[in-house]
């Protein structure tokens, strides 16, 4: 909302506020001024001047040759491209080095090899009014030579743009943040006079409220005696101050009021609605051109304003139609101030995507009460221009029972200084009230059961109509706050008796993360929408919460197709990243991700969990089993590696699910090659994922120390050819088992194979026993040792030299 | 050496050659064995010292023994002083051999980089657990009763259509959304957790507004929530102050200005600046609106609170004077190995 500052002036006296303190002020306030904007800045340069004569070139005809007098006697010559002017006028002139508004310089510049010295200028290059038609004629009586902002006394203003919140309907009018400054600044609020005219012979225009709910009120008020043309001046400029297009002096008037009183209307040509108004919702599909000329077309939920013969005249609350619209012949006008439901205005404007100044207000809420106000300021300002204008007595105003009527609130003193922690007395709290318009009632209110409020002193408050977001107790603590300031409110910090910290699952995630940062991969955070078919090519089986195939679900409203599909799976997502850091040409690309993944559920919420995906560019599955590893030994979580269950999208004879009985609880291994293909990645791909809150939310038991034992262990190593038919692990299993109590440690410290294809393999262990009582003596390490191999053997092993 | 040679003579001359052949032993098997050949079985001094008792005169044989012993000290102060020196050759020797140029760094990659969001959370995280708080989380994908009936924002409420929300297909149309704020985990925790609640939430949120400089459709909100007796809008204040010196330092002062919103009354956006700086707008904050706390199933007559939220992507945006938002989303390398 563009609030101009001599414009609030008016209404508050705010003179001694430089513009930065008078922001400040309306900031502290609630209505955040996020820019101010100097206007009628005067433009040195820029002076009176007299038309001498003019003279057409035989060479131009979009230009012609104007001299004038700037009053030192002396003659000028300059070139211009409008022809409004005649000998005698006086008009402005930019002298060279003048420095205009837009940015442009003003140089001596020519054509047809003579120079101009200078510009002549229209109103709107001066900024001072839009008009661009032509050269602006000055009034006779301006001196020559003198500045021209001098002479035409416009003085320098101010525009503070405002973020007006939803909850301040009465701030999208000038008198609405005027009252809320004096009462801030403790001075007296002016609001402007009505017009104060005898009425005129009563003129009825019927009106008939149709739907009673949608529209409450519905005000006609006819004028005549109206001469259509451009505003005064001064309000065609605060008009445009404002953000808005002057039009004509009728129009200008309708803007003026709505911009001082927040109160949108309409002003139609009286001859052309004088069969009356009927005000009802749409036939679906009924059509209307409105004033902006494009043809619309309405549900049944958009109410209209039609005329007697129930034609469409208007879109309530949003845009008049242009078979209404004041013309230069109109001299009676009938004048529409309305007040219409918010929630039918914005659903209508929603849905045309058609937001006017009007809808604006209407859909916040403009002030019940506030009609007779507004035409008596429409009279007053439209009368500035039409001297002869006629109120016609005799109005429509018909009020249905949804008219909004002033909400009745109980307040408690307690409870304001219990919400704001300050000890303000019933009189404090009444003054500030008071003073924006809240009619406040003394009452003894008794302690509610179990509240924590005492009994005491409050009131009963009635809130002014243009408030229409005051309906409970604490809108009216907030107002009490506002007008106290936040700043003055104090800042204590709360003695809380609770311990701060990160949960298990908290903790654990960090460390997740931490570990996948020591194996060198960087985190990353793609999209978790994807394009349909993303999980497919990268061959993830979309299942639900109940293990059953399904499809991935899907966003009702998607910014783009290609980000429609919620991901359950980090892996298409990560691909991406890998292939885009391919493209690129990245090196050691190693990439994670925790995140959440959403798959179906029959739930009422998808079965949404947290996912850990890691994948690293250019080396083999035993690296991603590593990863596995390193997890389970630090997370103190198991799960077994089965090869016989390769997942989908990994490749076949390297690839294993992470299973716990039934359940699967992740995948480890290479990716598949032709699914990588498919990215674009042409690369081995090691990947890991895993159930990331299956893996935080698990909390595995602390271990109780054992003792270290004080006497020497015996290492001895075996090598066997071990059959392509039985893994490393059941090899591992079956000597640990051997070893028994004596085994510390069974691990794997050589693979061997002829050729890298080869699947009967050579694996060596190393096996390392120990007693906790005693040395061990040869003979039963010996024992141990047979014990192992024939163990071996029976796997199918045999003892290699 | 002849037999009319006296003891001391004798010794003299043996220290002599043994000083000498021990200051040319070139190695330390050397050294050993001329050792030997001076102090060890078979050597004139072990047998001048077993020929000791022939010498009748008291006196003599005792110079005759001291000199024995002092000639073997002398050796083998020697032999050790000659081993260390060798030791010492040998060790220099073998340095040389195995020079290295400690710049020939291969710089292997050893470790990864985490998402500078992350480094924003877990920094938030840490300020806001040293204040008091724990941490909640809740749903990504949640029901519309969380992320704004519950929340002072009924069926058609006009604050609903200033969120651009992304609704998801699943059970009754419009009943299951992406989260639009963190603020239903306030709803969640108030009807899940004991009460006093001291809690942030940080978290994954989502709009439906185009990729651009300063806008994405993902994004991250921390969101704080105090609930017990007795606290007030000051309470509010000093939070947000206290926060504001530990996060961003000492220099640094907040502000509260009046807003609104529908789910917290009164209701605030708050600043920060440092002692130099301008007012930069962090977030927004207030009091948790009575009906909101209904909502969590809290009696708002006993119990009051407040509520604070802002972005944290933000903070990394602007830690790190990244100039474009996506670039943050482009999972680019030469992008994360940055930070």
């Amino acid at each position: 909302m563009r609030i101009v500052r001599s414009w609030l002036e008016d209404f508050v006296d705010v003179r001694k506020l430089s513009d930065e303190q008078l922001a400040d002020v309306i900031t502290a306030l609630g209505l955040s001024v996020e820019t101010t904007e100097v206007v009628g800045t005067p433009i040195a340069g820029v002076v009176v001047a007299k038309v001498l004569r003019t003279e057409r070139h035989p060479e131009a005809n979009k230009v012609h040759r104007v001299w004038v007098d700037t009053g030192d006697g002396g003659e000028r010559h300059v070139w211009c491209g409008a022809f409004n002017m005649k000998a005698g006028d006086l008009v402005p002139l930019a002298t060279i080095g003048t420095k205009m508004p837009d940015g442009r310089d003003i140089l001596r510049r020519g054509m047809f090899n003579v120079d101009s010295e200078g510009m002549l200028c229209s109103a709107a290059e001066l900024g001072v009014a839009s008009d661009a038609s032509g050269i602006l004629i000055l009034p006779p009586t301006a001196k020559l030579g003198r500045n021209v902002f001098d002479a035409l006394g416009i003085a320098r203003d101010v525009v503070f743009d405002l973020d007006v919140t939803r909850n301040r309907p009465d701030c999208t009018g000038h008198l609405g943040v005027a009252r809320d400054v004096a009462a801030k600044l403790g001075k007296k609020l002016t609001p402007p006079k009505g017009d104060g005219a005898k009425k005129g012979a009563a003129r009825k225009v019927s009106v008939k409220i149709v739907d009673d709910k949608a529209c409450a009120r519905f005000n006609v008020t006819v004028m005549s005696g109206i001469v259509v043309g451009p505003s005064p001046d001064h309000l065609a400029r605060r008009v445009l101050a404002a953000g808005m297009r002057p039009i004509n002096n009728v129009v200008d008037a309708s803007n003026l009021v709505m911009l001082e009183t927040n109160q949108p209307n309409h002003a139609y040509d009286a001859s052309k609605v004088a069969s009356g108004f009927r005000i009802r919702f749409a036939k679906s599909g009924e059509r209307l051109v409105t004033l902006d000329g494009t043809d619309r077309t309405f549900t049944a939920d958009d109410l209209l304003i039609c005329d007697g013969d129930d034609r469409a005249i208007g879109i309530a609350g949003v845009m008049g139609g242009a078979n209404t619209e004041i013309s230069t012949e109109t001299t009676e006008i009938a004048l529409e101030t309305a007040w219409f439901d918010p929630t039918t205005v914005r659903l209508t404007s929603q849905r045309l995507a058609l937001r006017t100044e009007a809808s604006a207000r209407f859909e916040r809420g403009v002030d019940p009460q506030g009609t007779e106000y507004s035409i008596a300021r429409f009279a007053a300002i439209l009368r500035q221009s039409c001297p002869k204008l006629v109120v016609h007595s005799g109005a429509s105003d018909p009020q249905t029972k949804h008219l909004p009527k002033p909400a009745v609130v109980t307040l408690r003193v307690a409870q304001v200084n219990r919400v704001l922690g300050t000890s303000l007395g019933a009189r404090d709290v009444s003054s500030l009230l008071t003073r924006i318009g809240f009619a406040c009632t003394s009452k003894k209110i008794a302690a509610k059961k179990g509240s924590a409020v005492a009994a005491g002193p409050g009131f009963s408050v009635k809130v002014p109509s243009w408030r229409p977001d005051c309906t409970d107790e604490i809108d009216l603590v907030e107002e009490v706050a506002r007008h106290v300031g936040y700043d003055a409110l104090g800042k204590r910090v709360p003695q809380s008796t609770q311990s701060g910290g990160l949960s298990q699952v908290q903790q654990r995630r960090r460390s997740l993360r931490d570990l996948m940062l020591s194996f060198g991969a960087c985190e990353v955070m793609p999209n978790p929408f994807l394009a349909p078919g993303d999980h497919e090519k990268a061959g993830v089986v979309v299942a639900g919460s109940d293990g059953r195939a399904g499809l991935a679900l899907e966003l009702e409203n998607p910014l783009v197709a290609e980000e429609s599909v919620l991901r359950t799976s980090l892996r298409p997502g990560m691909l991406k990243a890998v292939a885009f850091n391919l493209a690129h040409r990245a090196d050691h690309i190693s990439l994670f991700e925790l995140g959440h993944v959403y798959p179906p559920s029959s739930s009422e919420l998808p079965d949404e969990h947290e996912q850990l995906c890691i994948m690293a560019v250019g080396v083999d599955a035993s690296v991603a089993v590593d990863w596995w590893s390193q997890i389970v030994s630090v997370f103190g979580v198991g799960a077994q590696l089965d090869q016989s269950r390769v997942p989908d999208g990994y490749h076949v004879t390297r690839g294993a699910s992470l299973t716990r009985g039934k359940h699967v609880v992740g995948y480890v291994g290479e990716l598949d090659r032709l699914m990588l293909a498919a990215h674009g990645i042409n690369e081995r791909v090691a990947c890991l994922e895993v159930n990331a809150s299956l893996l935080l939310t698990e909390s595995p038991k602390v271990p109780a120390a054992k003792p270290v034992s004080r006497f020497p262990a015996s290492d001895f190593d075996l090598a066997f050819a071990v059959p392509a038919s039985v893994t490393a692990a059941a090899v591992q299993r079956a000597l640990r088992q051997a070893a028994g109590a004596l085994g510390e440690d069974v691990s794997l410290f050589d693979v061997f194979r002829k050729t890298p294809t080869d699947s009967s393999r050579g694996l060596a262990f190393r096996v390392r026993v120990r007693a906790t009582d005693r040395t061990l003596t040869d003979a039963e390490v010996a024992a141990v040792r047979t014990s192992c191999i024939s163990s071996a053997e029976k796997l199918g092993c045999t003892l290699r030299g | 050496m002849s037999e009319a040679s006296s003891p001391a003579a004798q010794v003299a001359a043996v220290l002599k050659v043994a000083q000498d052949a021990l200051g040319a032993a070139p190695d330390v098997d050397t050294l050993r064995r001329v050792a030997n050949e001076h102090t060890g079985k078979g050597s004139v001094l072990v047998g001048l010292k077993s020929s000791l008792g022939s010498i009748t005169d008291v006196e003599a044989r005792k110079a005759a023994g001291r000199a024995i012993n002092e000639a073997t000290q002398a050796i083998d102060a020697l032999v050790a002083q000659r081993l260390s020196e060798l030791e010492r050759d040998a060790a220099s020797r073998a340095a040389a051999g195995e020079a290295m140029d400690l710049t020939e760094h291969l710089g292997r990659r050893t470790r990864g980089h985490s998402h500078i969001v992350t480094q924003a959370w877990e920094r938030l995280e840490d300020v806001f657990v040293g204040m008091g708080f724990k941490v909640a989380e809740g749903p990504e994908v949640e029901t519309d009763f969380h992320n704004f009936t519950a929340l002072n924002m009924p069926p058609n409420h006009p604050a609903r259509s200033g969120f651009d929300t992304l609704f998801v297909k699943h059970g009754a149309a419009g009943s299951t959304l992406l989260r639009t704020h963190t603020s239903p985990v306030q709803i969640r925790v108030m009807q899940e957790w004991p009460l006093p609640i001291y809690a942030v939430m940080p978290g994954r949120v989502f709009r439906r507004d185009t990729p651009d400089a300063t806008h994405m459709p993902v994004f991250h909100q921390i969101e704080g929530l105090v609930i017990d007796k007795g606290i007030t809008f000051a309470h509010l204040a000093g939070t947000i102050e206290a926060f504001t010196k530990a996060f961003f330092g000492s220099d640094f002062t907040s502000r509260l200005r009046p807003s609104f919103f529908p789910f917290t009354e009164p209701s605030a956006e708050f600043d920060v600046r440092s002692a130099s700086g301008k007012w930069v707008e962090l977030g927004g904050c207030g009091m948790v609106h009575p009906n909101v706390l209904r909502s969590g199933g809290i009696d708002p007559e006993v119990y009051t609170g407040f509520a604070f939220g802002f972005g944290i992507d933000r903070m990394a945006k602007e830690r790190h004077a990244v100039a474009d938002l996506r670039d943050m989303y482009a999972n680019d390398l030469r992008f994360v190995r940055q930070f």
